[in-house]
């Protein structure tokens, strides 16, 4: 029987790690992840996961063993965020191009400077174009679901690429909730057995090189770099399909759904939406059911794969609507506005009728994003965007939050 | 036997061909001991990065299959016994 317990989402993180059996755990403490590592660690002492600890000396090692023990087929798990994540990022982007079935939470943390420990999506998103999966989750059940998905995601054939389950640093990571463990016999039939080096191996028996120069001075060399690339980007659109199908299935065990590349909240008959990501959601969830009492006719996306980015799936949803407002938690400096508002943007450019979308950034270094003071504000610039008043500047929604305090 | 061909060709840069090049076919100079100074005090031997000098009766030598040509172990004999020969053609 599955049990509920409350706790926090670095100890929902924590279960879902426990859940899929990873062979080798390396972690490396960084707030507002500590706790994570901490409750991993706790499991591994008490017997509750069999994993091989690896206590080294910093995130650039972390992720460095684990490449090496998934090499010699173990399955791996780690969790890091901010400055973490930055200490980590050679063998980060090493790992999707060695194809390595990596799971690794990122709790998300703002970015420095200025110094700041609090949560932002800054530290995951500066990271989106280094070839891994990302998906962004918004309740603490959804953390643990999607850690064991993960790997189904991340070791499917056609696949084999690291995956980062990204949920709110100080609002998950800390916030707590109700959380179902699901039995682990269900878990084990729905992982089945894990292959993650039948490509690449660090293996006696089938010795190779790995990762050998590539490119440079041969038109041989530069045609099969190119041909590594071309397979990562199409591991990278197959990995859409497969994350539906891993999503439904688990659905079906377990009975938890949830939109495996976005979510619809009330688009049924939306004439405007507004776009979340990550455990902002559930206010603007909020915000929407207040405004349909107000007989507004609004909607909500919730975006869950930000990489690789499901194109098709948002370009059938905005079909239906005459505006949209983004929701960023971090900042995109090359425009100044939000990251995801710019892939939404680039994938707008697919519908047959352009409509009028608007930026906004809030939820920075752990500031609230509440129903009352800013999802509201949201709906109604975007209510208004249909009549064509659309703003030129993205809006900060926190901006003004000290107005009023002493 | 292991088939590297079934994998598929765009996952990863993997390498299974080897060539038979050594590391000593790019030595561009050469350590020569001149074994009437080599006092055997294996400062070469514990310098070495490639760790190719072998110990002979009397004295230190490179093994010059493995021997890259770097000179460390001529810096630093404490004897100035070993002297960096310019490698010649054919």
């Amino acid at each position: 029987m599955p049990k509920t317990i409350v706790c926090d989402g670095n100890e929902a993180a924590a279960w879902g790690a426990c859940l899929a059996r990873p062979d080798m755990v390396s972690v490396y403490p960084i707030t507002p992840q500590s706790s994570l590592a901490e409750h991993l660690t706790e499991f591994i002492a008490e017997g509750k996961l069999c994993a091989d600890l690896m206590d080294v000396e910093g995130e650039h090692s972390v992720l460095s063993v684990l490449q090496g023990a998934c090499l010699a087929g173990a399955r791996t798990f780690t969790a890091t965020c901010g400055q973490g994540l930055a200490f980590m990022f050679e063998p980060y982007f090493r790992t999707p191009n060695l194809r390595l079935p990596i799971v690794m939470a990122i709790v998300t943390r703002d970015g420095i400077t200025p110094q700041t420990v609090w949560g932002g999506q800054q530290d995951a998103m500066t990271v989106k174009e280094a070839g891994w999966i990302q998906m962004y989750v918004e309740t603490n059940q959804e953390i643990l679901d999607t850690i064991i998905m993960a790997y189904r995601v991340a070791e499917h054939p056609d696949v084999m690429l690291p995956v980062n389950v990204c949920f709110d640093g100080t609002y998950l990571s800390y916030g707590i909730e109700a959380v179902s463990i699901p039995d682990q016999e269900i878990i084990d039939e729905f992982l089945g057995e894990k292959n993650v080096n039948w490509h690449v191996a660090l293996d006696p028996e089938r010795p190779m090189a790995v990762d050998p120069l590539t490119g440079g001075g041969s038109a041989k060399g530069t045609s099969m770099f190119v041909r590594y690339r071309k397979g990562h980007c199409k591991a990278m659109q197959r990995a859409l399909e497969v994350i539906e199908e891993v999503h439904t299935e688990y659905g079906k065990k377990m009975g938890r759904f949830y939109g495996p590349l976005i979510e619809e909240y009330r688009m049924e008959d939306a004439d405007y939406a507004i776009m979340t990501i990550g455990s902002m959601t559930g206010a603007g969830r909020e915000a929407v059911d207040i405004a349909r009492e107000q007989g507004k006719k609004v909607g909500l996306l919730k975006v869950k794969t930000f990489r690789p980015f499901p194109v098709e799936a948002i370009h059938r949803s905005l079909a239906k609507v005459k505006a949209l407002g983004v929701v960023d938690r971090s900042v995109n400096y090359g425009w100044g506005t939000g990251p995801l508002y710019q892939e939404v943007l680039a994938a707008t450019y697919f519908l047959e009728k352009r409509i009028p979308a608007i930026s906004f950034i809030g939820g920075l270094s752990g500031s609230d994003l509440t129903v009352e003071n800013h999802f509201r504000r949201v709906v109604e610039v975007t209510e208004r965007a249909c009549r064509g008043e659309v703003p030129s500047q993205t809006i900060w929604l926190n901006e003004d939050d000290d107005k009023g305090e002493k | 036997m292991f088939d590297a061909s079934k994998i598929p060709d765009d996952y990863c840069a993997i390498a299974v061909d080897f060539f038979d090049m050594q590391v000593g076919d790019w030595r561009a100079k050469r350590p020569v001991v001149l074994r009437s100074k080599c006092v055997k005090c294996g400062t070469c031997w514990a310098f070495c990065p490639t760790q190719c000098i072998i110990e002979k009766p009397k004295w230190f030598e490179a093994n010059l299959k493995i021997c890259k040509g770097c000179g460390i172990c001529s810096q630093e004999c404490p004897n100035h016994a070993i002297a960096m020969v310019e490698e010649q053609e054919g």
